[in-house]
Formats: C-alpha cells, structure tokens, sequence
C-alpha cells in the first residue's frame, strides 16, 4: 500500500533481522512498550502465538475466557494507564466477539489495538473455516482497520495502527493478518509513526478563538463549565483545576469526565445528564455563558436540544472539529488540545469568585439531598439501598481507589456517590452502555494500576454477561475486588417499566444463581451481605484482603435512580422523585 | 431547513476500504447516495470521490466532518449545484433497424449534440453528455423505440472556486519528513 507517512527521526530499531511475520507481530509490540496483551487463541492465529510461547518473559499474555472479556480489559487497561490497550484474537468467530469492545471504544474514545488472524490470503473469499469479513464488519466501529497480506507490510502498519489510536481523539484500530502474512518472514526493522500526511490529529490553535472565549467568559455573570473525558484523554487536569480556580467557575461533569477533577473540590458541583445532580442540570438553563470542556453534548446529557441551555452562550473547547456545532451550537469554538487551550485561557481569565451564583448550586444540592441522597443512604429503610454501599466502599478507599462500574442503576449510584481524589479512576462504558463491561475491564485496569485498589461495581444482569471472567482472574491471580448490587432485576428497564410502561416488568426479573458458590468454584474469597448490620464489616473484609474478593450484597429490589430527565424532557424538567 | 442536492468533493490516499468507510457514513445517518464516482485527482497519487447526496446543509455540515475525521481522507468539501461545473455522461444502445428506419432518433441526436460512438450490422451506440435533465431528455425520446441498454455515470464536477489541496499537502511535507 502506499502509505504517506513520516517517522521519528531515528529507528528505534536500526538492525535489521529476518524474523517471521508472527514474530515481527510481537516485535512491534515489544517496540511499542507495550507490556500486557490481552486475547484467545485460535487457527487463524496460531503463529502469533506460538511466539508469545517464546516471548512470554518479555510479554504479559492475559488469557480471557472470551475474546469480548479482551477488548475490555484492554478498555481497562487503557483507561487507568492512558496507554494502548491491545487485545488478540483468532479469525471468524474470535474476530467477530471483539465487536462489541471496539464499538464501545470508538465510541468512549479508548487507545486499544486490536489484532486478528484472518485466513490465508489465497483463500480469502472462499468462505473458507473461519473466515469473517472483519475489515469490513469492523469499518464503522473503528477509528482505522487495515488487513495485512504480506509479512513485509506488518513493521510500518503495526506503526501507524499504534499512532492512530491514540493520538489526537483516540479509538480503537483493528488490523486483521492473513496466516501466510504470520508464516512468511521479511527483514524487520522497526520506525515509530509520528504523522500521517492525511491525518491531522492535533489542530493547531488559533489564539484568537481562545481571547475570544476568555472574553465571554470574564464578562460572564453565571458561567457554568462542564467537562468530559477530553480533560482526561488530553492529560489536561492541571490545566483545568487552574482554570477553574482563577475563575471560580462552577464546574460539572460528565459521566466519562467524572475524577479529572476530586470529589471535593469546592468548585466541584456534580453530575450532569440524566441521572446527574439536580444543580447543574437546572442551571444548565439558567447560565449565561456554558463553557463545554472535551465534551461531546451527548443525548444523556443534554436531554431535549430544542430546551438545551438556549439562553446561554455556548464555548466549546474540543480537539475533533466534527464534534462542534454537532448536537449544540457553539458561539465560541476553541478548536485544539485542551491542554493547550485551557492553559492559555487560564493566563487570559480574571480572578473571581462567583459567590451568589455558586449559592444557587448549594441551595440546589441542598433540595437534592433532602428528596434524594438522604433516602438512598437511609439506615432505616428495610433493604439495603445501593448508596450505602458505595458510602461503605467510600470509607474504606478514602477516595483513592479505582472504581470500575457497568451499566444500569447501579452504574448511575456508582458515578453519583463513588468519591475519587484521582484522576482516571472512573471507569465505566458511557456512551455504548456495555453491559458486561465492568469485570473484564476491571481486570485490565488492576493489571495496569497495580498498586492500587480497583473494586468492580456491577449489577446482577450485567455480571452474568461476562462472568466466564472469573475464569481470568482465578488463573491470573489477578486481586480485583468485586461487588454485585444484587436486586434480582435488570433494574434500570424495570425502573423504566416502572415509570413509563405502567410496571408491566417484561423480562426483567432475574431467577439468579447462587452467586458466592459460583466464585467459591473459581476458588476465589466471598463475603455476602443480606442484612444491612453484615455491611460494614464485610467490605471492609474485601477491602483488605489482598487477593481476587467476590462479595454480593442483597439490596432492595425496587429501588429507583433519582434525579431523573426523562427521555424527551429538558435539563430542567430534572425529576426529584 | 430545504433538503437539495449537495455534491461532496473527497480528496483521499488511495486506499482499500474507504469506499466503504465512507459509504458507511451515509449508511450509519440513513442517507441514500444519488451518485458516486471515485477516480485520480489533479494532485499525484490522490484520488477524489464525488458524491452526489439530497439532504440539508446541517446535514451536509456534519457529514462532511464525519468523513473528513477518516484517516486516510485528506480533505472534503461540499457545494450547491450553482458552485459547481458538472456532468453526467450516459450511453444508449438502440437497434440499428430503429435507427436507420425513423428519421426521428436521428434528429433527437442532432438536437441534443448527443454522438454516435459504435455502429454495427445490430445496434448503434450514442453518447450524451450533459446535465442530469439533458440526459434525461434524451432517454425520453429513445425509450419508445425499445432502448435495448441504457446507463448513466455518476455526476462528476468541478468546482468555481479553488480547492487547496497541494497546500495542505505541501505543508506536511515540510513540517515531516515523508518516508
């Protein structure tokens, strides 16, 4: 192929030996700093890793029990890290369970690789045993895909498919590698990616853009900022904690932006979107100038566009010119890296404080905590709600651990209560809503975080979704501390049953296996709590231990995520109860 | 806000898979393609798609991010049919026994500055080139004596203004070293 690319100036490895295409493969990673892999084993694949067999000192083989549990922990992995998650699988059916994972990292915008074996190219067409269009199937989900037929082409793309997926705005990127590519050997030497002429992942910033928002922003009366992953993914927490100290400036989050900034910095006022706090969504249609941080003003968050902040001038500080004026127009773009950006807005801002109008956001919590947040942590209900539980995990981690969620109610109380004092410590799937998400993520954000703790929140439904897991983490040791909230319902469609379908609750109470019996088969340590008294102490049990820890609480069964925008009303239609 | 007909202009490395890619983009928004045609550009080595879509400009707005957010897409712009110079090319196949026996088909011919490409003992070929109703017209008249095949291109065109594209890629040559 012709490939318009450019280099680091040197490379970074000058001799070149013959070597076969599956070794080249793990040659590239090695070259790539890449330590921990995570994959499945199959036909198409085989050569691969037949060199992992003779590498395995130098790189970390993670095997899951499912090809989808590899691009998860990849997920997982890169989130914590900020590194390039790299998952492997076989042709057919082991190509085909990765989708899921790639989807959910196009779309959360998470560094991964992901490397396939696809037939040999002479059968390429034939339907031939295990043979699935990946390139073509993964087009859509991918930030880029390529398929190698020669051994000679595996150096320069492996390159590229490293500095594309986690560059700029990252994503996922397949490459898929024909088995006579793997067998076939060529001279290897090896030269990092630093630009693709094509490509152009970091916009240059135009100052004026950014003197511009300065502007708007000091002569702002009620200035609200809310950021999302683009702070993280830009490595930009420094830049924002400044901005918003100098101009006391409100500042809210979104579910993927949620540790860039602590839990308790005063400036810190909560969630927006659908089961944000109730603050920030209704003021979100009282400020006058809204300035949106590496956002993207997704559905969840912004609830009906037609009642979305219209009063408000719209700053949008974003690096993918396709994100601007998408969903909310923006008054004043700030294309660019927001470590760039937010640093030189920073210097441009005039000290402020902000006073009344931050009242009005703790007036607000105030209402929030006496319908909500009080309820959810009542010790006299008869059940144990989900709160508690996140408040007993807050007590133990003091806001230091990693916390891994999926997706439904429980990822909602997760991302409300959890309390972080670091960033990258959120790691959920938001934009896919991945159920099954958490465990295997949770495995690759232990393996890359290992000194700290990582405590998996995770639903009944969703457990079961990738619960061959547990298969990983007996063989790897792995200790990752998992928690299931477990109300015997798939509780986030029940609550919408509930509220919008007159509590006909379809398919969505669960006949649920004994849960602690089941770890206790992968041999790994549990604890369970059905009664409120047993809470305490049993999280602080799993909490300390320090080893691989199942613990299942019992919570009430028909609890309900509160506040709430229903689908279709606006920010400020935010419900209480 | 209007839907009308928006010709989008990509200039791409030429590469496996990003008609696809690009194709998907329309997919992925539920957006027929009227016309695509896929061919080298003024620029070495740089090929450039023209596709024809009926949408609005805040669709045609986003969808040209979209596709300008693919890695191997260099640049894409889209115009009106007044920003633009362009063309359909389409080819009729008649019986040569029609063409010969009705004065008519060889009037239309003459009326439309269509050109006869192939003659054989069995059937003519004509060539018209122009507008999508120019083209048009013409298979109106042919039709009645049995058009034995009939096709048409995809639109292609140019644009009044000027399209940088040897700037964009002149600058990363000098900011890279290309190897």
């Amino acid at each position: 192929m012709e490939v318009k690319t450019a280099s680091f100036g040197e490379k970074t490895s000058d001799k070149s030996v013959t070597v076969s295409g599956a070794e080249a493969v793990i040659k590239c990673l090695l070259e790539e700093g890449v330590e921990t892999i995570y994959g499945y084993p199959g036909g198409a694949i085989m050569p691969v890793y037949d060199e992992l067999y003779k590498y395995q000192d130098k790189l970390h083989h993670v095997l899951t029990r499912h090809e989808q549990g590899a691009t998860h922990a990849a997920q997982g992995y890169a989130r914590v890290t900020g590194k390039v998650g790299v998952a492997i699988a076989t042709s057919g059916p082991g190509a085909t369970n990765l989708v899921t994972g790639i989807a959910d990292a196009q779309i959360d915008s998470t560094p991964m690789v992901c490397i396939t074996g696809q037939v040999g190219s002479h059968l390429l067409g034939s339907d031939a045993f295990q043979e699935t269009d990946i390139v073509g199937i993964s087009t859509p989900i991918t930030k880029w895909n390529y398929q190698i037929t020669k051994a000679e082409e595996i150096p320069e793309i492996m390159a590229k498919a490293f500095y594309i997926a986690k560059s700029g705005r990252p994503g996922p990127v397949l490459v898929d590698i024909t088995k006579d590519a793997q067998f076939a050997s060529l001279e290897f030497s090896y030269k990092k990616c630093s630009g693709i002429r094509s490509y152009q992942p970091f916009p240059e910033v135009n100052l004026l853009e950014v003197e511009r928002a300065a502007e708007v922003i000091n002569n702002a009366k009620k200035p609200m900022i809310v950021w999302g992953q683009g702070v993280i993914l830009g490595g930009a927490e420094e830049e924002l904690k400044q901005v918003v100290e100098k101009s006391g400036i409100p500042a809210a989050w979104t579910i993927l932006g949620l540790s860039a900034l602590p839990t308790d910095h005063p400036l810190n006022v909560g969630m927006v979107g659908m089961h944000g706090n109730y603050g920030p969504n209704i003021l979100t249609n009282e400020c006058d100038v809204l300035i949106a941080i590496g956002m993207r003003f997704d559905d969840r968050v912004t609830g009906n566009l037609e009642h979305y902040a219209k009063q408000a001038k719209v700053v949008h500080f974003e690096i993918d010119p396709a994100e601007i004026n998408k969903n909310v127009h923006a008054d004043y773009p700030v294309l660019g890296d927001v470590k760039q950006t937010l640093k030189i807005l920073q210097e441009l801002l005039n000290e402020n404080k902000h006073e009344a109008w931050h009242q009005q956001f703790k007036e607000m919590y105030k209402t929030e905590y006496e319908k909500v947040i009080k309820g959810n942590m009542d010790p006299t209900k008869p059940k144990i709600g989900m709160g508690e539980v996140l408040q007993e995990i807050n007590n133990c981690s003091k806001g230091d651990a990693i916390i891994v969620s999926d997706v439904g109610q429980h990822q909602m109380v997760a991302c409300r209560y959890a309390k972080f004092n670091k960033t990258r410590s959120n790691v959920t799937s938001g934009g896919l809503g991945t159920m099954g998400f958490a465990l295997p993520a949770a495995i690759g954000a232990k393996m890359g975080c290992p000194d700290r703790d990582v405590v998996a929140v995770i639903g009944d439904g969703g457990y079961q979704m990738t619960i061959q897991e547990l298969g990983t983490i007996f063989q790897t040791k792995v200790p990752v501390k998992i928690v299931i909230l477990n109300n015997g319902f798939l509780g986030m469609v029940r609550q919408w049953q509930q509220m919008f379908f007159d509590r006909r609750y379809a398919s969505t109470e669960m006949t649920n296996p004994d849960f602690v019996t089941i770890a206790k088969g992968y041999h790994i340590k549990t604890g369970q709590v059905t009664e409120r008294s047993q809470l305490k102490d049993a999280v602080q049990e799993m909490m300390e231990c320090d080893e691989a820890f199942f613990l299942e609480v019992k919570v009430e069964q028909e609890e309900n995520v509160f506040p709430m925008i229903p689908t279709g009303a606006a920010v400020s239609e935010i419900l209480l109860e | 806000m209007e839907k009308k007909n928006y010709t989008v202009s990509i200039y791409t490395e030429n590469n496996l898979g990003l008609l696809s890619r690009i194709a998907a983009i329309f997919l992925k928004r539920h957006i027929n393609i009227e016309s695509i045609t896929a061919s080298p550009s003024e620029v070495n080595e740089v090929m450039r798609f023209i596709i024809v879509v009926k949408v609005t400009e805040a669709q045609i707005k986003k969808i040209v991010g979209q596709i300008e957010k693919q890695i191997e897409v260099i640049k894409a712009f889209y115009h009106t049919d007044e920003e633009t110079i362009y063309q359909e090319t389409a080819l009729y196949k008649i019986r040569s026994e029609d063409f010969l026996d009705d004065h008519n088909i060889q009037d239309f011919i003459k009326e439309t500055n269509a050109r006869i490409v192939t003659v054989t003992k069995k059937f003519f070929v004509i060539e018209k080139t122009g507008k999508r109703g120019e083209v048009d017209a013409l298979y109106d008249k042919l039709k009645p004596y049995g058009l034995m095949q009939f096709v048409r291109s995809g639109t292609i065109a140019v644009t009044k203004n000027e399209m940088p594209i040897s700037g964009i890629l002149e600058k990363f040559n000098t900011t890279n070293s290309i190897s």
